[in-house]
């Protein structure tokens, strides 16, 4: 025998299902009137500051087909890399942004300034990338990854780096379609499988 | 610099492919997740204030009309505290709930089951935790309701819960079942978490003392958040 830890465990995930738009954007969902507004409408206020980019894309499932019922949320730092909260942070970014897939089509957007490139502990680099987290039916834990640019700097991304197998860090980058415009696809299966992250 | 993320048990979480639950089957990665330690990403995340919360945001019974009328349905408080993994509170953190109504429907345009709507329920509800982590809402306890599944499956009676922590990497989205109910040993999805032990952590329990006589009933919902490991040791180069 030895002292028990009296550590806790974390909370099991369940899937947010088909209705998450109910509890995280209602208007979306045709409820009207408990809010004043969705929250996370937008990552980004008038007047902050760095190169506003737009990302279109959709979730593919393993069949190829978008997930029309998907709800995404973006996380990122202001133009300069520095996030939301710490000192000196673009008091016009806050970094955090809500989105859901078209009902229709799948397709979703996001509007934003391009993060600029941030440190981490022991001084690991990390190329510019928005964190995403994708929920929806049939996805019993949230979904993590990022979107790096293809038109950055990304050799030193100490998270890129680590991709074994080096066709698939095409899969977290967007690709530049038009000046100030990207396209982003999630697959969730197949052989161009988007690399989900576990940090 | 921030503090790191506890890693994710993901052994107490749900599978993500689990046949019984069919949508899971082409929408969950095949490829195994890249881990590595959280960075600024997942150690920053957003703070919602109480500015964004209104007076009747954590009351469901009565936020789909601002006051005007109560939803219909067996009335219930549902309360808990939010910790971390070391098993201190998470104060002042957003949580998000919405669910069905008495009768099984959900205010939503894609959801076309045809118990009805009830005028006066919409569904969300949202709430800031104290100082200590702690939460409550009242609302109506929901409905059970078929879903196209396999032929004849039911969704026991559930809450979804949306909790956002201080940091980006503690994000999480659960379902709270209700003590009691036959339909969650029935259910696919909850049986998406494979040990048992962790499926009962999401059943909550119906707790009469703090029930109010001639108004509502109370159940218990505690929610743990991962945490951070702090070390003296932490920001010193690699190896020294």
């Amino acid at each position: 025998m030895a002292q028990p830890l009296d550590t806790l465990v974390e909370t099991p995930s369940q899937t947010a299902g088909p209705y998450v738009h109910i509890g995280c954007i209602p208007t979306f969902a045709g409820v009207e009137g408990v809010y004043p507004q969705d929250l996370g409408r937008s990552p980004i206020a008038k007047g902050a500051k760095g190169e506003v980019i737009t990302i279109t894309g959709a979730v593919l499932d393993g069949t190829g087909w978008p997930l029309r019922d998907a709800m995404l949320e973006s996380w990122q730092a202001d133009a300069a890399g520095v996030y939301p909260g710490q000192d000196g942070a673009d008091p016009a970014v806050s970094g955090f942004c809500r989105f859901a897939a078209d009902a229709d089509s799948g397709a979703f957007t996001l509007r934003t300034v391009k993060p600029g490139a941030t440190h981490g502990r022991n001084g690991l680099h990390f190329a510019p990338h928005i964190s995403l987290w994708i929920v929806a039916r049939g996805i019993n834990i949230g979904l993590s990854t990022r979107i790096y640019f293809a038109d950055e700097d990304n050799s030193t991304d100490a998270l890129l780096a680590r991709i074994e197998q080096r066709p698939r860090v095409e899969t977290l980058l967007a690709q530049p379609t038009d000046p100030g415009a990207y396209r982003f696809d999630i697959r969730l299966q197949g052989p161009d499988e988007t690399v989900f992250l576990d940090l | 610099m921030t503090d790191p993320l506890m890693p994710r048990r993901r052994e107490v979480h749900p599978v993500p492919l689990w046949p019984d639950y069919k949508t899971s089957v082409p929408r969950s990665p095949s490829l195994p997740l890249l881990s590595m330690e959280s960075t600024p990403s997942e150690e920053t995340g957003p703070r919602f204030g109480h500015s964004l919360i209104g007076p009747h945001d954590n009351n469901l019974i009565v936020n789909f009309t601002q006051g005007a009328e109560s939803a219909v349905g067996e009335r219930i408080r549902v309360h808990g505290r939010v910790m971390d993994e070391t098993g201190r509170g998470v104060p002042e953190t957003l949580i998000e709930i919405w669910q069905a109504n008495a009768g099984g429907r959900y205010r939503h345009v894609k959801d076309t089951y045809f118990a009805p709507l009830d005028p006066h329920f919409g569904g969300c509800g949202r709430t800031l935790t104290d100082g200590e982590g702690h939460y409550e809402f009242m609302t109506i306890k929901p409905g059970a309701y078929p879903w196209p599944n396999r032929a004849n499956d039911w969704r026991p009676a559930h809450i979804h819960f949306s909790v956002f922590g201080h940091a980006f990497g503690q994000r999480l989205i659960s379902q709270m079942y209700f003590e009691g109910d036959p339909l969650i040993d029935r259910c696919p999805i909850a049986a998406t978490v494979r040990d048992r032990s962790q499926l009962d952590r999401l059943v909550a329990p119906l707790e009469m003392q703090q029930s109010r006589g001639m108004d509502y009933l109370a159940y218990r919902f505690d929610i743990v958040l991962r945490g951070r490991r702090q070390s003296v040791f932490e920001n010193k180069p690699e190896g020294m």
